[in-house]
């Protein structure tokens, strides 16, 4: 018999890619049900305005018109949308606009119609009496007297302001050779998944049952979300979530227009589908980041940071989304990075704007930490002379230290920070880097190296921290009658490649092929309540539950195994697709044997219920905290102010390594992001008129293959202690990492100009103007 | 994405494809490559009533050399431009422009002819037809008429093309002994046109002076231009630093230069002179 290889550990290719790359994955706009009509939704061109008047008879007389409604049409039957974090002002944010419309993209009608293309035309057709208002879209100026109000009844635009006690920071300031002060600002970005967003659902009358398909990473908390809002119980709603395209945070959420399809496919009792374009997916799906940074740094002249504090004010956007007003408090929380500082403060004020609400995206709050904690130790570098990655190695904590509690509170599960920056420094041959970047600038080339070493957040629960209280998650495992097993995860990727990785761990539990495991995700009916795929848990959490089922199945098995083969249930393993014995494996029945014994219950097994089907649900005691150092190489054209990349060298620590082709994967998708934001993308609103000027693809830009740096990828495993299976994650850590580490090299590279800091994007004009102006200073 | 509603016309040659433009005037659209119009048609910027495809005209994508001149149809695919043999031996100034326009997909689609009436001010091709003197010859009712390269483009997305007409062939002088080309640009980075594109072409007498300078640019302002000032400062001149600095100064002169969220008029203009330097160093180092 053929061996059983071993899957844990290897580069097993994504099980899932053959059929997105050859077009045989079923999208939500892929579906095509009998009787389906199209929805389009008419949105504001206005940032704010009050609504007069919304007149729906002309479109309503349009041919293939089936419905059209506005917020008068729909009053009471459809509930608002919920936000799951507290804030001292929570908006009423209904699903089409009421009264106001307060961002450029806002839903204000909707028109259902037998085909997309009439829906289009009829949309048009809708008239909308709007009186402008003044919009107020910068932040800062938000917060000033006078400044035009989001939401009259607040009386304010101050959301939500939390503030903690400054002594220690002050006392630390005492003791400091200086104080570095600066701002900094992390710009809005618009996440862009490669699929828009989409929904669609068809409501069973003879069942009374919704089903509800939707490009979302969270399809059970979407059920319970849109139940609410419905009014129809759990159990008469079954949500899907088919191949979702990407989602980087920005599907973990509810909108308008999954409540009004759901809404809407029971009122006309018809299939019902919406699938979004990329300019009203752009305007009307969660934005990411929005902060404006003032920072402190108490600083020695030796380089030991003693204490940080920041003014952070977050950018909420014109209403809150589900997780809105909570992604500016992982900023906070993540303020000292990797870095042992005894002192940590701040304000933080959240603001409403006349733009499209924030919320989760890729790294959702430890980006803008780590970015403005690794900004500050390139800042303490420049300011005394000193090395950035040395500035950072002195203050790491050290590795004795672990579990490490915060400043600010958090308690890190494990670390071992040096290794990695010491890796990432041999890989780069940073001393000869420094060497070559010398003898460049001798030359007038500007060649700059950016130092990062990041901390973050993974495997995000446990439940105490998250909405509602879910913060765990679950997972299945059944043996099935033909002894294949068919795991059931309660996390819903979507791109991330659990497909693969689940299979490895099953497959490996049980000493049997990958191709015998099928894992099936997304859809309410089939899967046990689970929570999601967001802030890099699947594995973590999804993963540990998974495991806490093949131990449950595997006991029950070695029951019956222990009374075929006459031996102590503790003494068998699964090895080889067998049950064996663990001193001699040639002792052993086919797994398929107990598989039959416990379908085929001819005979009763005394304490053993018939069937091989377990759930567990995991509730993790604490997150886990990746870390790991990047190091970028730049060369910047001064002229013209272009950056190219000449190196990127990234060590990642996410614990044990399941897979790490995925690893690899996730790591520069995410340097990619954030070279992203470093370097090219930001929603760009009009600061007179709210209009979103980067709202096409055609003037956001993302960035593409050609402008990428080779990636020279490694690693040091450090498990999680308290983890299961030792994991941390990795979805997000190249989003973390590498945006400072971008900047600090275009900053290093521009050094010889006195220039100290740039704000991101770091666009060739903004390089070229602070070369100009360097230049005519001196 | 979802167009108006339209009524499609296959013309399958040009007399047809003209008839069908007198007959509908101006509700038609020519539809060629698609990369601009189809596009424009999806958001609802545009909206006509009849597209007339002329994208299956035979023999209207031909490159060939013809009477001392290299004649490439309106049809010719921007790859099929930068991928030509005879274009890369004779005219590699074009090759390379076409090159480095878009990504895969619209150069596999997109056609000179379409994006010279299209008249984008980012495209790539306007700069490198000015600087190589190109002929562009349009057919309409009255039959065919040639217009110069410089008379063809006059403003934001405006040509010297009347309504009932249609491009049909654009041609060159291949270039002579102790001449070389160079275009370069500066890509937008979401759209990949040229926030600023230069193209030169520098021929040089056999005491190393410049004997023929020209620049084409495209991206600066409303519409693309022949940089006369830059030509003029560099024509006589013996190609060194100083002078293509020089010359290169004047690139912007003149010229309002557009703004907008990916860069303002200074940087543009700046950009211009920048790049013009580079493309005439480029240009030089080839003739020579």
């Amino acid at each position: 018999m053929a061996v059983v290889p071993k899957f844990v550990g290897e580069r097993i290719k994504r099980r899932e890619d053959p059929r997105l790359i050859t077009g045989q994955a079923t999208y939500v706009d892929d579906l095509k049900l009998v009787g389906m009509l199209s929805m389009v939704v008419v949105r504001s061109p206005h940032a704010h305005a009050r609504l007069k008047a919304v007149r729906l008879d002309k479109a309503r007389r349009a041919p293939g018109v089936v419905a059209v409604l506005s917020a008068e049409e729909i009053e009471g039957q459809i509930g608002t949308l919920p936000c799951g974090a507290p804030a001292t002002h929570v908006p009423v944010h209904p699903v089409l606009a009421k009264g106001k419309v307060r961002f450029v993209g806002e839903p204000v009608a909707v028109v259902v119609a037998d085909s997309v293309y009439r829906a289009q035309d009829a949309a048009e057709l809708v008239e909308v009496d709007y009186e402008p208002l003044p919009a107020v879209i910068d932040m800062e100026k938000a917060l000033s007297p006078g400044a035009p109000l989001v939401h009259e009844e607040f009386g304010t635009n101050l959301c939500h302001k939390v503030e903690t006690p400054t002594a220690p920071f002050e006392e630390a300031a005492l003791k400091a050779d200086k104080v570095i002060e600066f701002r900094l600002v992390n710009q809005r970005l618009i996440p862009t998944p490669m699929e828009p967003r989409a929904a669609a659902a068809k409501w069973d009358a003879g069942m009374g049952q919704l089903t509800l398909w939707s490009s979302t990473q969270i399809p059970h908390m979407l059920r319970s979300l849109l139940c609410g809002m419905l009014q129809l119980g759990e159990s008469k709603m079954r949500v899907i979530a088919p191949e979702v395209g990407g989602g980087f945070g920005c599907k973990l959420n509810v909108y308008p227009e999954e409540a009004l399809v759901g809404y809407l496919a029971r009122k006309l009792n018809r299939p019902v589908k919406w699938a979004g374009r990329r300019r009203e997916d752009m305007a009307a799906t969660t934005h990411g980041r929005d902060h404006v940074t003032y920072v402190k740094i108490a600083a020695k002249r030796d380089g030991t940071v003693l204490g940080v504090h920041g003014h952070f004010i977050c950018g909420m956007g014109a209403y809150l989304h589900l997780l809105t007003p909570l992604v500016p408090g992982l900023s906070t929380l993540m303020m000292t990075g990797c870095y042992k500082i005894g002192a940590a403060s701040f304000t933080e004020e959240m603001v409403f704007t006349n733009k499209m609400a924030t919320d989760a995206y890729r790294g959702a709050g430890r980006p803008e930490a780590t970015y403005m904690i690794e900004r500050v130790m390139d800042m303490v570098a420049s300011e005394f002379g000193l090395d950035p990655a040395e500035v950072r190695r002195k203050n790491f904590i050290p590795k004795d230290a672990f579990p490490y509690t915060t400043a600010t509170g958090l308690v890190y599960d494990s670390g071992n920070y040096e290794p990695a920056l010491d890796k990432a420094l041999a890989l780069a041959d940073y001393r000869k880097l420094r060497a070559e970047q010398a003898a460049a600038r001798k030359q007038g080339r500007y060649i700059g190296i950016g130092v990062s070493t990041y901390v973050e957040i993974c495997g995000i629960g446990p439940s105490a921290i998250l909405p509602m209280g879910r913060g765990w998650e679950s997972g299945t495992v059944r043996v099935e009658p033909d002894c294949k097993i068919t795991v059931l995860t309660g996390s819903s990727p979507h791109g991330q490649g659990e497909e693969t990785s689940f299979a490895q761990l099953a497959a490996d539990a049980f000493g049997i092929n990958i191709d015998d495991v099928t894992v099936i995700h997304g859809d309410t009916a089939i899967v046990q309540y689970g929570i999601g795929t967001f802030g890099s848990r699947t594995l973590a959490l999804g993963g540990a539950a998974l495991m806490m089922s093949v131990e449950k199945v595997q006991a029950k098995m070695r029951k019956i195994a222990s009374t075929m083969m006459e031996v102590p249930p503790e003494q068998l393993v699964f090895h080889q697709g067998t049950i064996a014995l663990a001193s001699d494996h040639s002792k052993a029945i086919p797994m398929a044997q107990v598989v039959e014994a416990a379908y085929g219950y001819k005979q009763p097994i005394a304490g053993v219920e018939p069937g091989l089907t377990e759930t567990s649900f995991y509730e993790p005691v604490n997150c886990t905290y990746p870390f790991g150092t990047h190091i970028a190489v730049v060369e910047v054209d001064v002229a013209t102010g272009q950056v190219k990349f000449l190196r990127y060298v990234a060590v990642d620590d996410c614990g044990r390594v399941i897979n790490p082709l995925l690893v690899e994967g996730q790591v520069q998708g995410g340097i990619a992001q954030s070279i992203g934001q470093a370097l090219y993308e930001e929603a760009v609103y009009d600061e007179q008129s709210g209009q979103l000027l980067s709202g096409t693809l055609m003037d956001y830009a993302l960035p593409k293959a050609d402008v990428l740096p080779h990636f020279e990828l490694a690693g040091t495993v450090t498990p999680s202690p308290h983890n299961p299976l030792g994991v941390k994650g990795i979805g997000e850590a190249g989003t973390i990492g590498a945006t400072p580490c971008v900047v600090n090299a275009v900053v290093d590279a521009l050094a010889p100009f006195g220039i100290r800091h740039l704000d991101m994007p770091l666009k060739p004009e903004k390089i070229w103007r602070a070369v100009k102006a360097a230049q005519a200073k001196a | 994405m979802y167009p108006g509603a339209f009524e499609y016309h296959r013309a399958d040659s040009v007399a047809q494809a003209l008839s069908l433009l007198g007959r509908f005037g101006e509700q038609a659209k020519l539809l060629a490559g698609g990369q601009s119009l189809l596009p424009m048609m999806k958001l609802r910027l545009a909206e006509p009533r009849h597209l007339i495809d002329i994208g299956g005209i035979a023999g209207l994508d031909a490159i060939n050399e013809q009477g001392g001149r290299i004649r490439i149809g309106a049809l010719a695919r921007h790859d099929a431009v930068a991928s030509s043999d005879l274009l890369r031996r004779r005219l590699p100034l074009l090759a390379e422009c076409a090159a480095e326009i878009g990504d895969l997909q619209v150069r596999n689609m997109g056609t000179l002819g379409g994006s010279l009436v299209h008249a984008d001010p980012g495209a790539d091709y306007p700069a490198a037809v000015l600087a190589l003197e190109g002929e562009i010859v349009v057919e309409g009712p009255g039959g065919r008429r040639t217009l110069k390269a410089e008379q063809f483009f006059l403003d934001l997305m405006t040509t010297a093309l009347k309504p009932a007409e249609m491009l049909v062939e654009v041609n060159f002088a291949p270039l002579s002994a102790r001449t070389g080309g160079a275009y370069v640009k500066h890509r937008q980075p979401a759209s990949g046109f040229a926030l600023v594109g230069v193209a030169a072409v520098v021929g040089l007498n056999q005491g190393g002076a410049v004997e023929r300078c020209r620049v084409g640019v495209t991206g600066l302002a409303a519409a693309p231009f022949r940089a006369l000032a830059v030509e003029q400062a560099l024509t006589g001149k013996t190609p060194d630093a100083r002078s293509l600095a020089d010359a290169a100064s004047h690139a912007a002169d003149g010229k309002d230069a557009l703004s907008d969220i990916h860069a303002s008029a200074d940087f543009r203009a700046e950009l211009a002179r920048v790049h013009t330097q580079r493309a005439l160093e480029k240009a030089v180092e080839r003739a020579r």
